[in-house]
Parts: structure tokens; C-alpha cells; sequence
């Protein structure tokens, strides 16, 4: 059974509709990534799910359980929720490192060493100092560290590498590998395509609160026909070169100047892009063929542009 | 790298230790700030050593024994109400109340443990006042279960009214809110300074105050022994009771 099970999941602030009709499931011990750009619903489907927000209509399951209003969920589940923004990460301003990691893990049965998890974060030398003085990556590990004290076995991650720098974010990315090697179900969201496919084994693809696609980064991104791409000048008519490649083919101009063509043979692709754009006078440039990224899916998936 | 068990072992510690550790932090920060410690320390002390000497207005006499009663009363509204409304304030806007509901504490637990924290700094409020109290020659008298009642009924009526403040205002207008609050119910409560300039009806009114009826009902206990007039009572539960149901209907917690 499925830890997290989330079906037809709507929830509305006034008129905005936040998450609309979402479905999808997080498999035990398993890490799964909610993608997403800004605004898409992904916090407050997560919110919903760690049991912080009522919904207004769908099922939710988590641990066999609704998880609002569930005391009985709270010492199987760790939640570290969204900073970046609100900057509300929940810990009290004043309390020092150490003290607030000391706090949660008193509130749990079999906590882990305060002192290791410290370490292992790279947060010991700063034990005595503050939240409120903590820059907003040390406070993202904090954050992170109270999620996982009381070792629960379902954890809601939301953005946990956000506003990180490279050394942070891989010392995030490792603890959160070693969380699933334990047996720890991980359900983390993220806009980062790239943490998405480096660590999820199933990725739920989230645009304007529904899911847009979902699956293994394996299969969003194998071939179907590889994808040919290049560049050229803006504004180009793809309908026209659709029409020249057949019916199987997708062609879009992905940002200004740059195509990708998807769902014919790459050879096919390669001589009829060359041809095309050589009686229009115009010069393809960085003409290439490869495997889709998690990127490609992403755009093709939420529109054009890049994710905020 | 140090190695962690990371391996799921899920369990809430006994709820206990979990309202006690709490409440030891919430008390720790209480007394860790300084702006708190002005109001909850600073002040009823300075009162009331200044007043007992100063040359000035017509505070009956003898003088400690109006205002030990007057400035215990303002104790607790200092910690129960003033301190506790801007740190809850402060704390449902940066996410804690929210994020330590969600953990085995709980929201119950979150609650017990600021009303244990609450009560053990007015425990050492009242230690202090009363030391400095019988230094500049109070003596106590009168019935400390009904003096030690009031405070607990006060306790309840002023935490509610903070709470509610809290849950419902931004946390700057709680922070700006329960200072002028405060400010205003020392001068027109008779905390430090009898009412006797106000007119009568005027008087009356300011008695239904919770500060009024607590400084009252103390200064009744403290003096005049175990008769405490049923109105301070009376004021006190009328508060509590109101201010706690509307805290339970309005506060929000995120
Ligand atoms: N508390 C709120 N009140 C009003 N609108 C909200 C609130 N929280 C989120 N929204 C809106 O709901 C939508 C989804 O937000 P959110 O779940 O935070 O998305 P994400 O985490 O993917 O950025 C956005 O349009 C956002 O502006
Ligand atoms: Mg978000």
C-alpha cells in the first residue's frame, strides 16, 4: 500500500484554486518529488498531506490515516516546511541550535543523537547561536534536522535545498538518500529539475494545482525518437515544419531562437530541419540529437519558459 | 562524517516530559529577553520601591500595603497578558505555533506548557516583589489561598485576553496593542495610583477592569484577611470565562 495517497485533491484560498483535482501516491521507502514552479499548489498539497491544512474536498491517506487533525500521525511524521518567502520556517527566533534540536527530539520516543545530527549537518559550531542569526541556508538545515530528530517514517520536505549553495545542497542531497536507504519514505517537493532527477524515484509533475504527468525520471525522459534541437533566428513558423515532418512530430520554439523537435527518428529530423531551414535562407545553429532532460519534459509539459 | 541510525523508530515521549521540556524553553526565553524582563521585572519592582518613598500623590497609607497588593496585580498582567500576547504574536507569525502543533507536543501540549511557563515566572515575580515588599516594610497579613486563588483566576482571565489578541492581530499591532494596554491599565486600575480623583461613576467603571478587580481582590485578601468581597470574583470569572471562549472561537494558529 501506498504511504501517501492523495486523490481528486481540491483546495481553494477565495477565488484563487490552489490544487485542483490532483492525484497521485508516494511509495514506502521511496523518495518522491513534487515539481513544480512557483504558485503550481506544491506546498499546500504537501501542508495538506502533513496534516497542517484542511482541504476542501478528495481523499487524502497518509499512513493508512486522514492526517487532519490525526494526533495520532504526529510522531510518525516529520514535516519541514517552506522558508523561502514567508521566512515562517517555524522555530522561535531567539532559541539557540542546539536548544530548539534538543526541544523536538524531547518530544520523541527514540530520537537521534542531537549531537551527530549537528554534525552531520554541519551546524555544531554554530549549537549556541540564535535562529534569528543563522544565514538562510543554516537555517534550512536547521529546519531540516528538526524534521528528522524524532526519526519519524514518513517526511515532508518542502523546497528543503532551496536559497542552499552547492556544498549545503549535496550534504542535504546525501542526507536525504541515506534517509531513503533506511527505510525512510520521503515526499519532497522542488522546482529544481535537477534534485528531482538526481534523487526521486518517482517524479509528479504539478502545473496550475494538477498533475501534468507523473513516473520514474527514466520514463518522463526516454526517447521516444530522441530529440533533435537547435537554434536559430526567433520566430521561426514550426506549424509549416510540422507539416514537413509528418503527423508524429512536436516542434517548438522552447525559448526565443531555440527549438526542439520530438517524436520522429532523429536522422528524419536531422535532414529535414537542414533542408527546411536552408530554403529560408536561414543558418541552424548547435544542431544536435539526444535524450529528452527532465527540463524538456518540464517546458513541454507547463508551457513555455523557464520555471521561476 | 559522524554515522546516523536514520532507520524509522517512530514514538512520542511521554506527554510529560514533552510539556515540560516545553514549557522550560518557553521560560527560558521569557527570561532571555530583555524588553520582556523590563515589563515582567523592572517595572512593579521600581514601582513600588520609588512610590513607597516618593513625595508625591496621595497613595494611602500605610503605603506597602497598597501597593504590594498593586503591583503583584500588575505582575501578572504583565507576564500573562503583555509578555505573553507579543512572544505568541511573534510566534504564529514566524511559523512556530504552527510547526510545534504538528509535532507529538501538539496544540493542547503547546498551550499547557506556555501556561506552566507563564506561572513559573509570576512564581518568581511574586518571590521578589514580596521580598522587596517586606524590605520597605510591608507585612504580610491576611489570607495567602485567596491572595493565591486570585492570581490563578487573574492567570487564566489576562492569558486568555493575550491569546486572543495574538490570534487575531498582526503580531506588530499586538506588539504596539498590548503595551498601550498596559500602560493604560497601570494608571487607571488603581495599581499604583488610587482612584480617587475619578468621579464616582467613572470609578465604578474602571472597577470592572480585570486589573482593577485583581488589585482589588488582592489588596481584600492581603489585608483584610480572608474576606474578599464577591466582586473582584465575580469581574475576574466574568473576563476569564468571556476572553477564553472568545480566544477558542477567533485565535488562529498560522
Ligand atoms: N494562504 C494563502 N492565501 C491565499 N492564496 C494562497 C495562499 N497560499 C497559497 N496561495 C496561492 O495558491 C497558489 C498555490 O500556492 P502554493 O501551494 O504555495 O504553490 P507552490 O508551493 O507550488 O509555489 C498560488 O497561486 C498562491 O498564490
Ligand atoms: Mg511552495
Amino acid at each position: 500500500m501506498a504511504t501517501v495517497e492523495v486523490c481528486d485533491l481540491r483546495r481553494s484560498y477565495g477565488s484563487v484554486r490552489a490544487v485542483d483535482g490532483l492525484s497521485f501516491a508516494a511509495q514506502p521507502a521511496a523518495v518522491t518529488a513534487v515539481l513544480g514552479r512557483n504558485g503550481a499548489g506544491k506546498t499546500t498539497t504537501v501542508e495538506i498531506c502533513a496534516g497542517l491544512r484542511p482541504r476542501d474536498s478528495g481523499s487524502v491517506t497518509v499512513l493508512g490515516k486522514d492526517p487532519w487533525r490525526n494526533p495520532t500521525l504526529r510522531p510518525r511524521i516529520g514535516v519541514m516546511p517552506q522558508a523561502a518567502g514567508s521566512g515562517a520556517a517555524g522555530v522561535y527566533p531567539a532559541a539557540r541550535v542546539g536548544e530548539v534540536l534538543a526541544l523536538f527530539a524531547s518530544f520523541a520516543a527514540h530520537p537521534l543523537d542531537v549531537g551527530a545530527l549537528l554534525d552531520r549537518l554541519d551546524l555544531t559550531r554554530l549549537a549556541r547561536t540564535p535562529w534569528r542569526r543563522l544565514s538562510g541556508g543554516e537555517q534550512q538545515r536547521l529546519s531540516l534536522a528538526l524534521a528528522v530528530v524524532g526519526r519519524p517514517e514518513l517526511v515532508f520536505l518542502d523546497e528543503p535545498t532551496a536559497g542552499l549553495d552547492v556544498a549545503a545542497r549535496h550534504a542535504t542531497w546525501s542526507l536525504i538518500e541515506d534517509l531513503r536507504a533506511a527505510g525512510v519514505t520521503v515526499l519532497l517537493t522542488t522546482h529544481a529539475m535537477d534534485e528531482a532527477e538526481r534523487l526521486a524515484d518517482h517524479v509528479v509533475v504539478v502545473a496550475s494545482g494538477r498533475v501534468v504527468a507523473a513516473g520514474s525520471p527514466a520514463a518522463l525522459t526516454r526517447e521516444d525518437g530522441g530529440t533533435v534541437r537547435f537554434s536559430a533566428v526567433p520566430g521561426l513558423p514550426v506549424a509549416d515544419l510540422t507539416t514537413r515532418l509528418g503527423t508524429a512530430a512536436r516542434v517548438r520554439e522552447v525559448s526565443p531562437g531555440e527549438y526542439a523537435v520530438e517524436g520522429v527518428p532523429a536522422q528524419h529530423a536531422l535532414a529535414t530541419v537542414t533542408a527546411w531551414c536552408a530554403e529560408r535562407g536561414v543558418l541552424p545553429d548547435r544542431l544536435s540529437t539526444g535524450r529528452r532532460s527532465l527540463e524538456d519534459v518540464f517546458l513541454g509539459l507547463t508551457g513555455d519558459g523557464p520555471p521561476a | 562524517m559522524t554515522a546516523l541510525d536514520l532507520t524509522p523508530a517512530p514514538g512520542a515521549a511521554p506527554v510529560g516530559r514533552r510539556i515540560a521540556r516545553h514549557a522550560a524553553m518557553e521560560m527560558k526565553l521569557l527570561l532571555r529577553n530583555g524588553e520582556q524582563l523590563l515589563l515582567t521585572i523592572v517595572i512593579p519592582t521600581v514601582l513600588l520601591v520609588v512610590l513607597v518613598h516618593a513625595p508625591l500623590a496621595d497613595i494611602p497609607r500605610p503605603r506597602a500595603a497598597f501597593l504590594v497588593p498593586g503591583v503583584l496585580a500588575l505582575a501578572v498582567m504583565s507576564t500573562a497578558f503583555t509578555g505573553q500576547a507579543i512572544a505568541t504574536g511573534f510566534e504564529r507569525r514566524y511559523g512556530v505555533l504552527r510547526r510545534l502543533g504538528a509535532t507529538p507536543l501538539g496544540r493542547s501540549g503547546l498551550l499547557v506548557g506556555k501556561t506552566c511557563a507563564v506561572l513559573a515566572v509570576e512564581v518568581l515575580q511574586v518571590a521578589l516583589l514580596v521580598a522587596v515588599g517586606i524590605a520597605v516594610g510591608w507585612h504580610p497579613r491576611g489570607s495567602v489561598l485567596a491572595a493565591f486563588a486570585l492570581v490563578l483566576l487573574g492567570t487564566v482571565a489576562f492569558s486568555a485576553l493575550g491569546l486572543l489578541m495574538a490570534g487575531t492581530l498582526r503580531a506588530e499591532a499586538t506588539l504596539a496593542a498590548a503595551n498601550l494596554v498596559y500602560l493604560l491599565l497601570l494608571v487607571v486600575s488603581g495599581i499604583a495610583f488610587p482612584l480617587t480623583d475619578f468621579s464616582p461613576a467613572v470609578r465604578h467603571a474602571l472597577r470592572l477592569l480585570p486589573s482593577a478587580a485583581l488589585a482589588d481582590g488582592l489588596r481584600a485578601a492581603l489585608d483584610h484577611g480572608a474576606h474578599v468581597p464577591g466582586r473582584p470574583w465575580l469581574v475576574l470569572a466574568v473576563w476569564a470565562v468571556t476572553a477564553a471562549a472568545a480566544a477558542l472561537r477567533w485565535f488562529r494558529w498560522g
